[in-house]
C-alpha cells in the first residue's frame, strides 16, 4: 500500500454479487477501519474500466450467464491482470475463482477462457451440486486457523503446478476433484469456493490480506467475540453433519 | 366469464371426495390443514382434475418472489364484489395445494390462485386463466432455488401462446422481460425497492441504466414499457388518469404496490378501482403476517421477510427509532440452508433501533450487525428478547420457519 488510503475494489457487483459475497467487502472494510486505516471503496460496474491502482480486489460468485459476461468483459478490459502484475491482492470466490483460472464451462456448455491469473482449469461436475457447510485446514504457507464456509457449486477445479491449494477439506467437497483440495493460491492471488461469506466466517483471512498489503507482521487486536462464537458454532455444525 | 357449468365426471367427483377424505384424516392426525395431502390423493386418482375443477371458473393466477400470498388475498376480496371466490388463501401454492383449494368451490365464479414461481407455466397451461398477475422476481433460497433469470425465462416461455391478460410490474425488468412474450399485457408501475437482481439486461446481458423510474439497456434498447396503471404515493392512477386513494390496514409501500396490481386485475373483470380498493381495506393480517399480538404485556407486530428484497421492504415499513426490533433467522430446509444472503441486506437501516437477535442463526445475525455498526443483543429466545428490549411496541422480523416458531410462542 502506497497511497494514504487502502483502496478496496469490488469487481462487477452488477454481475457477481448473487451469493452474499458483498460481505467480504464489508468485513475487509471493517477490519481495516478498526486498525485505523482510511479505506476507499470502489465498486466497479461491468461497463466501467477496472482501476489498476487498487490494493485489494474482491470478486464474488454469480449465476452462469453473468459469469460468462464478466469473463468476457474482464478479458477485454485487462485491468485486473495489470493490477495482479503490480502485486495487488486479488481475492475471488466461486464463479469469480473460476474466472481467474485458464478456463471454465460457461452457461452455453462451452469452454470459456478465463484470465489465467491462477493455474487452474474448471469443468462442470456430472453429479449432484456441492451444497453445504465446509470445514478445511488452511494451506500451511499462510499460517491461518481452520477454514469454515458454505459451498454451493457444480464446478470442479483442477489445480496445475503453478498454484497451491488454498485449503484441504475435512468436511465438504471443495474443488470437487476428490483429492480434498479447496481453492487455490499463489503469491497475492487467491481463489476459493467458500461463501458464508468466507471473510465473515474467517476474519483472519481478511487480516492476512491486510498484512500483505501493509507489509507488516502483525496487526493491532480487535474484538473477535462474535466472530469467534460464529466460527465455533459453524465448525461444530460441520462436524455434526459429517458424523 | 364462466358460462355453462360442465358437471364433473364421475372420476373427478371420486377424486375430489377421496382428496377431502385424505385431508380430513391428515387434519385429525394433527398434521396441519391437510390440503396438500388431500390434493395429492385427488391428483393421483385424476391427473386432469386441476383443469376440470378450473373449467367452470374465471381464474386469476398470482406469482412473484414476494407478496403473492397477500396479493392473492387482496384480489380475492376485490372479486367478491362480483361473485363467490375460491382461493388457496393459506399459501399452499403448488399443484396439489391448488387442486385441494379448488375442490372446495363448486359454486364459485372466480378462482384466485397463488402459484409458486417454478410451477407458474405448468399451472397456466392446466387452468386456462383469464388473468395472470406477475409482481416481482428476485433471489430467494440460493442453495436450491433456480436462478432468477432462469425463472424469468421459464415464465417467458410458459406465457407464450397463453390467452390470459397478463398484469405485470413495469418496474421490474425481469418481470417485463418475462411478460413481454404475451400478446395482452396491462403494465402497472408498482415500483421496486430491490434492484440488485436486475442490473444486467435479461434480454442481451448489457448493463441496465436507470434514470429515476425509467430503466433501459445500454446495448439493445430493451426498456421500461409505458404503464397504464401507476402507484403514486398513497394513490393508484387508473388508465383514465383518475387517482384513487389506497387505504389499507396492511402496512408498507410493498402492500400499496400489491393493491395497485390487484385493482388492475379487478378492472379486467369490470370491477372499478373505487369498489375493489374499498374491499381491500377489510384485509388485516394475511396468514398471521402483520398481526399485532400481546405477549408478556407487550405489543409485538409480526413481520415475515424471507429474502433480501423482502427484508428491504420490511425495513421501510417499521416504525422509526427508537422502536425496538427483534430479528429472528433460521436456516432449516424451508428457509434455505445458506445464510450468506444476510450480507445482501442493508442492516444499517436499523441504526438507532434497539435490536435483539434470536433464532437458530442468531450468531450469523450478530456478526452481520456488528459489521454494519448496529447495536444488538443476542438472546436465547423471544421471552428473553422481549424482557431485554426497552418499552414500546416491538417490531419482530423473521424468516420463514423462524416466523412460524415465533407465532407459536407469542401467537394467540
Ligand atoms: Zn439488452
Amino acid at each position: 500500500m502506497t497511497a494514504s488510503a487502502l483502496r478496496l475494489v469490488w469487481v462487477y457487483p452488477d454481475l457477481l454479487s448473487t451469493y452474499g459475497d458483498q460481505g467480504n467487502v464489508l468485513v475487509m472494510e471493517r477490519r481495516a477501519r478498526q486498525r485505523g486505516l482510511h479505506v476507499e471503496r470502489v465498486d466497479v460496474r461491468s461497463d466501467q474500466p477496472i482501476p489498476t491502482s487498487g490494493d485489494i480486489y474482491l470478486i464474488g460468485g454469480g449465476e452462469d450467464r453473468p459469469q460468462r459476461l464478466a469473463a468476457e468483459r474482464l478479458r477485454r478490459d485487462g485491468g485486473l491482470q495489470r493490477a495482479a502484475d503490480n502485486g495487488a491482492i486479488i481475492f475471488s470466490v466461486c464463479a469469480g475463482y473460476q474466472i481467474l483460472g485458464h478456463e471454465f464451462i460457461n452457461d452455453l456448455g462451452q469452454r470459456e477462457p478465463g484470465l489465467g491469473l491462477l493455474d487452474v482449469i474448471s469443468t462442470r461436475g456430472e453429479g449432484a451440486r456441492c451444497v453445504g457447510d465446509v470445514l478445511a485446514d488452511m494451506d500451511p504457507g499462510m499460517g491461518l486457523p481452520q477454514l469454515t464456509g458454505f459451498e454451493n457449486h457444480q464446478g470442479i477445479t483442477h489445480l496445475g503446478p503453478g498454484v497451491r491449494p488454498f485449503a484441504r477439506v475435512t468436511v465438504g467437497r471443495g474443488n470437487g476433484t476428490g483429492d480434498g483440495t479447496e481453492g487455490a493460491w499463489r503469491d497475492t492471488v487467491f481463489g476459493t469456493y467458500m461463501h458464508g461469506p468466507v471473510l465473515a466466517r474467517n476474519p483472519r483471512i481478511a487480516d492476512h490480506m491486510l498484512k500483505l498489503t501493509l507489509d507488516v507482521g502483525a496487526l493491532p487486536p480487535v474484538d473477535e467475540r462474535w466472530f469467534e462464537a460464529l466460527r465455533s458454532e459453524r465448525i461444530s455444525a460441520a462436524l455434526n453433519t459429517a458424523a | 366469464m364462466a358460462e355453462s357449468t360442465q358437471p364433473l365426471s364421475a372420476r373427478a367427483k371420486l377424486a375430489v371426495t377421496a382428496g377431502r377424505a385424505a385431508a380430513a384424516v391428515s387434519r385429525a392426525a394433527g398434521r396441519g390443514s391437510g390440503s396438500v395431502i388431500g390434493g395429492k390423493v385427488a391428483l393421483r386418482l385424476d391427473p386432469e382434475l386441476l383443469s376440470r375443477l378450473a373449467g367452470h371458473l374465471d381464474v386469476v393466477l398470482v406469482s412473484a418472489t414476494n407478496g403473492k400470498t397477500t396479493t392473492t388475498r387482496l384480489i380475492a376480496e376485490a372479486l367478491r364484489a362480483g361473485g363467490e371466490v375460491v382461493s388457496n388463501a393459506l399459501g399452499a401454492n403448488m399443484p396439489a395445494g391448488i387442486t385441494s383449494a379448488l375442490s372446495g368451490g363448486s359454486t364459485a365464479r372466480y378462482g384466485v390462485i397463488e402459484v409458486d414461481e417454478k410451477y407458474l407455466a405448468g399451472v397456466a397451461r392446466d387452468v386456462t386463466p383469464k388473468v395472470i398477475a406477475l409482481l416481482n422476481l428476485s433471489r430467494d433460497q440460493l442453495d436450491r432455488a433456480a436462478e432468477t433469470r432462469m425463472l424469468a425465462e421459464h415464465w417467458r416461455e410458459g406465457l407464450q401462446g397463453v390467452k390470459a391478460t397478463v398484469v405485470a410490474n413495469a418496474d421490474d425488468p425481469l418481470v417485463v422481460w418475462a411478460a413481454s412474450s404475451s400478446g395482452d399485457v396491462v403494465w402497472v408501475a408498482a415500483g421496486q425497492e430491490w434492484k440488485d437482481d436486475a442490473w444486467s439486461c435479461p434480454s442481451c446481458g448489457g448493463v441496465l441504466h436507470r434514470n429515476g423510474e425509467d430503466w433501459r439497456c445500454g446495448a439493445c434498447g430493451f426498456g421500461r414499457p409505458t404503464p397504464t396503471w401507476v402507484l403514486s404515493g398513497d394513490h393508484v392512477l387508473d388508465p383514465h388518469g383518475s387517482a384513487w386513494p389506497i387505504q389499507l390496514q396492511l402496512p408498507g409501500r410493498a402492500n400499496k404496490a400489491n393493491a395497485a396490481s390487484s385493482a388492475a386485475v379487478a378492472a379486467v373483470f369490470g370491477i372499478p378501482p373505487h369498489v375493489s380498493l374499498e374491499r381491500m381495506q377489510a384485509v388485516t393480517a394475511v396468514a398471521g403476517r402483520y398481526d399485532v399480538v400481546s405477549y408478556l404485556g407487550r405489543d409485538i407486530r409480526l413481520l415475515l421477510a424471507k429474502n433480501p428484497a423482502g427484508w428491504l421492504e420490511t425495513f421501510s415499513l417499521i416504525d422509526p427509532p427508537p422502536t425496538p426490533v427483534i430479528l429472528s433467522v433460521n436456516a432449516r430446509g424451508a428457509d434455505g440452508t445458506d445464510t450468506s444472503w444476510l450480507w445482501d441486506v442493508d442492516y444499517t437501516r436499523l441504526l438507532g433501533h434497539p435490536v435483539a437477535v434470536i433464532g437458530d442463526r442468531r450468531l450469523d445475525l450478530a456478526v452481520r450487525l456488528e459489521v454494519a455498526g448496529v447495536d444488538f443483543r443476542v438472546c436465547a429466545d423471544a421471552a428473553e428478547a422481549v424482557r431485554t428490549l426497552p418499552p414500546g411496541r416491538i417490531e419482530a422480523i423473521a424468516n420463514y420457519t423462524a416466523f412460524q416458531d415465533l407465532r407459536r410462542v407469542v401467537g394467540n
